[in-house]
C-alpha cells in the first residue's frame, strides 16, 4: 500500500500540506460510512477522491468540512486546527443540494460568496459588484448574471457555483462531483478554472466518479471505500489492482478499458510492484 | 357601508385609525418573515405555532384572574402566548430531529395537543366564572373592533420591531434559506439564525393574536410570500412584495370588521389575502398563469412561423392549418398557399438562420446559447454582433466553395 511520503526531516509541520485529516470516522447511527481515514492533501495541486457510490466520499467531504460532525478525528489545514481557518475554504456543494426554483439571480448567488466580507450590514458597494461580474467572467456567465437561476442549464448552475466559490477568494476549493452530469463544454470550462487557481497558489479537492479523466486532471488521489484504500501521487496509486480493490472487485473490463494506458497493469510489472 | 369607508380611509376616530395602522404593520411584518419561513419550508411550524399558543395563553389568563381578578391584560396573555408557543416549536422540533418521525407528523401532532390543553383550559376558565371570560374568545379569530388603544399601540410597536429585526437579518436568511452547508461554511451561524428566524415567527404569531387570532394566523405569515413569489424571482422583492401583500390584507381586514362589529377580523384578513393570492396567481407578470398562458401562445406562434417558413424555403406542402393561418396573417403566403414575394425572403432568412445556428453548434457545442436556438430565437437577436458577422463569413466561404466544388467536377 502506498502512503504519501513525509517531508524529510520535518515530522512536526503540517505546514506543508493544505488540508491533513487523521482518523476521521463518520457514522449515520452505529454504523461507520467513513473509518479512520488519514489523508493528506499536498497544496497548490488537484487532489481527488475516488470510491465506489456509498465509499462515504461526499461524506468524508462534509465531515472534513464540519458540515455533519464525525464520531472522532482531526482536521488540519495548512498545520492549524480547522476552526481558526474555515474562511480559507470554498465549498462547491452538489447541485442537487439546493432548490433552484428559489428566488434569485445568478448574481445574488455568487453574491453570496461575500459573505464573509460583507456580514449582515455592510453595503455592497462598486467594487464588489465588479468583483461578482468578474467571477462570472472567469466562469464564461457574464452575460446571464441578472437571469433567475432556475433557466439555467445543469452546466450552468455547476458554472454559477464555481462562481460562488471564486467569490471567496478561498486558499482551498473543495468540490462534491463538480462534473456529474455537466455538458463536455462546461467540464473543459470548469477544468481550466480550477487549474487557473492552482497556478494561482490555490488547492482543490474534488470528489469525481469519472474514472476516465483522474489521471488527466488530478496529480494526487485518495482510493476510499469506507476505509483508505491508498493514496499518493496518481501515477503510483491509481492502479488496477488498487483500482479493484477500491471498487470491491465490481469495475467491468468496460470501465477499465476506458482508464489511460498507464493504470493498466503491462504484462512485465505488477502495478504494485511499480509502487515499490 | 358608509361605517367602511370610513374605516378604510381612516375617518372612524383616532382608536380605529390607530388599529388599522398596527394591523398594516403586523401584516407588512408577517409578509416579510413569512417569506423566509416559505423559503425556509418551513410554513406549516407557523400553523404549529399558532395554534399552541392557546394554552400559554389561556393559563396567563387564569393565573391573573387569580391574581388581579381581571385575566385581560394584553402583554401578559402575549408572554404566555410566546411561552407556550415557544414550547410547541421546540417539541415539534425535538420530535423531527431525535426521531424517525416526519416533521408534518410532528406538526400535527404538537398542534392538536397543544390546541386541545388549551380548549381544556378554556373550559377551566368558564367554570372559575371571572370578569371578561368572553375575552379570551376574541384571541381565537381576533378581535380589533374592540381593542384598547394601547392594546392598538403595542401590536403596532411590536410588529415594527419584528420587521426591522427581520430586515437586519435579510442577508444571513438568504443564505441559510437557500443553502444550509454553503451558509454554515461562510460564518452563518446556523443554529442562532435558524433560532432567530423562530422568535420572529413567534414574534409576528403572538403580536397577531388579538388581530388575526390564533387559528388564522398561520395565513398571515404563508399567503402574502406565496402570492408575492408570483411577482417575482428575487428575494429581496419577494420581502417587499410580500409585506405590501399582508400590509394591504392586515389593513383592509381592521378596517372592514371595525366597521362590522360581529365580523370576526381574522377572517376578513385571510379573505382579503385570498383575494390578492388569487390577482396574483392570475395576473403577475413574471409567473402567474396568463401571464404563462400568453408566453405559450406567443411561442406556439413563433414555431409554426419557423417550421412554416423552412418548410416554404425547402419548396415542401404545408399542411397544418395554425402555420398556414400564421404564413397568411404574416403576408408571407397567398390565399392559395402560394409564396408572396416577401414570403420568399423571409423563407430565405429563416433557413440562412438555421445554417448559421448549425455552423455555431459546430464550432462550440456546448455554448449555453442554444436554450434560445430551443426557444426558436433568430441567432442576431442572441449572440453578439461580431460573432454572427464571423459566422456569416464563414458560411458564406462554405458556401461559395460548396457552389465552386460541382462545377469543378464537371
Amino acid at each position: 500500500m502506498t502512503n504519501i511520503p513525509d517531508t524529510p526531516g520535518k515530522r512536526t509541520g503540517d505546514e506543508g500540506w493544505a488540508l491533513s485529516i487523521q482518523g476521521l470516522t463518520v457514522s449515520y447511527g452505529a454504523q461507520a460510512v467513513v473509518f479512520s481515514v488519514d489523508w493528506r492533501v499536498p497544496r497548490e495541486s488537484m487532489s481527488v477522491i475516488v470510491g465506489p457510490n456509498g465509499a462515504g466520499k461526499s461524506t468524508l467531504l462534509k465531515a472534513m468540512l464540519g458540515i455533519i460532525p464525525a464520531v472522532s478525528g482531526e482536521v488540519r489545514i495548512f498545520g492549524q486546527p480547522f476552526a481558526s481557518q474555515r474562511d480559507r475554504i470554498a465549498y462547491v456543494p452538489q447541485r442537487a443540494s439546493v432548490d433552484w426554483d428559489f428566488p434569485a439571480s445568478v448574481f445574488d448567488v455568487v453574491a453570496m460568496g461575500q459573505y464573509r466580507e460583507l456580514g449582515w450590514w455592510r453595503r455592497r458597494r462598486a467594487q464588489h459588484r465588479a468583483h461578482v461580474l468578474e467571477c462570472l467572467e472567469r466562469v464564461g456567465m457574464r452575460d446571464f448574471a441578472d437571469r433567475q437561476i432556475g433557466q439555467l442549464s445543469g452546466g450552468q448552475r455547476q458554472r454559477v457555483f464555481m462562481a460562488r466559490a471564486l467569490a471567496q477568494r478561498a486558499d482551498i476549493y473543495v468540490l462534491d462531483e463538480p462534473f456529474a452530469g455537466v455538458d463536455a463544454a462546461t467540464e473543459r470550462a470548469l477544468v481550466e478554472v480550477l487549474r487557473s487557481v492552482v497556478r494561482e497558489g490555490a488547492t482543490v479537492l474534488c470528489v469525481h466518479h469519472d474514472l476516465a479523466t483522474v489521471t488527466e486532471y488530478f496529480q494526487h488521489v485518495l482510493l476510499l471505500n469506507v476505509r483508505r484504500i491508498a493514496a499518493g501521487p496518481v501515477h503510483e496509486v491509481f492502479t488496477e489492482a488498487l483500482l479493484q480493490e477500491t471498487y470491491g472487485g465490481r469495475l467491468t473490463a468496460l470501465q477499465l478499458a476506458r482508464m489511460p494506458d498507464q493504470a493498466r497493469p503491462t504484462p512485465s510489472e505488477t502495478p504494485l510492484a511499480k509502487v515499490s | 357601508m358608509n361605517a367602511l369607508f370610513e374605516a378604510l380611509l381612516m375617518q372612524a376616530g383616532f382608536n380605529t385609525a390607530l388599529v388599522c395602522i398596527g394591523a398594516a404593520l403586523l401584516g407588512a411584518a408577517a409578509g416579510g418573515v413569512g417569506t423566509f419561513i416559505l423559503l425556509r419550508r418551513r410554513s406549516l411550524a407557523s400553523d404549529a405555532a399558532g395554534h399552541a399558543t392557546l394554552p400559554g395563553l389561556t393559563a396567563a389568563f387564569i393565573i391573573m384572574a387569580w391574581l388581579t381578578g381581571d385575566g385581560r391584560w394584553m402583554p401578559a396573555l402575549m408572554v404566555g402566548a410566546a411561552i407556550s408557543a415557544g414550547l410547541g416549536l421546540a417539541a415539534v422540533h425535538a420530535l423531527a430531529a431525535r426521531t424517525r418521525l416526519p416533521e408534518e407528523a410532528a406538526i400535527g401532532a404538537v398542534l392538536s395537543v397543544f390546541f386541545g390543553a388549551g380548549v381544556v383550559l378554556m373550559t377551566v376558565v368558564q367554570v372559575i366564572g371571572t370578569g371578561g371570560q368572553a375575552g379570551i374568545a376574541t384571541y381565537l379569530l381576533g378581535s380589533a373592533a374592540g381593542m384598547l388603544r394601547h392594546e392598538a399601540a403595542l401590536i403596532a410597536a411590536m410588529a415594527f420591531a419584528t420587521a426591522v429585526a427581520a430586515f437586519l437579518l435579510r442577508r444571513p436568511l438568504t443564505m441559510l434559506c437557500f443553502d444550509e452547508d454553503f451558509a454554515a461554511m461562510n460564518g452563518v451561524a446556523v443554529r442562532w439564525i435558524d433560532l432567530a428566524l423562530s422568535a420572529l415567527l413567534l414574534a409576528v404569531v403572538v403580536t397577531g393574536l388579538k388581530v388575526v387570532g390564533l387559528v388564522l394566523s398561520v395565513a398571515l405569515s404563508i399567503i402574502p410570500p406565496v402570492a408575492a413569489r408570483f411577482w417575482t424571482n428575487r428575494v429581496h422583492h419577494m420581502v417587499i412584495v410580500a409585506a405590501a401583500i399582508g400590509a394591504t390584507g392586515g389593513y383592509v381586514g381592521a378596517a372592514v370588521s371595525s366597521a362590522a362589529h360581529n365580523l370576526p377580523t381574522g377572517a376578513v384578513i385571510v379573505l382579503t389575502l385570498f383575494t390578492l393570492f388569487i390577482v396574483s396567481l392570475l395576473f403577475a407578470p413574471a409567473r402567474g398563469l396568463l401571464a404563462g398562458v400568453w408566453r405559450h401562445q406567443v411561442f406556439r406562434r413563433r414555431v409554426h412561423r419557423r417550421q412554416g417558413l423552412l418548410a416554404l424555403a425547402r419548396g415542401e406542402a404545408i399542411y397544418d392549418g395554425f402555420t398556414l393561418r400564421v404564413l397568411r396573417s404574416a403576408g408571407w403566403i397567398r390565399r392559395d398557399g402560394v409564396p408572396t414575394q416577401t414570403g420568399r425572403r423571409a423563407a430565405r432568412e429563416a433557413a440562412r438562420d438555421e445554417a448559421l445556428w448549425a455552423l455555431h453548434r459546430q464550432r462550440q457545442p456546448g455554448d449555453g446559447a442554444f436554450r434560445y436556438y430551443h426557444r426558436v430565437m433568430p441567432i442576431r437577436a442572441v449572440l453578439p454582433p461580431d460573432v454572427v458577422r464571423d459566422l456569416e463569413r464563414q458560411f458564406d466561404l462554405a458556401d461559395v466553395a460548396a457552389a465552386r466544388e460541382p462545377r469543378r467536377g464537371a
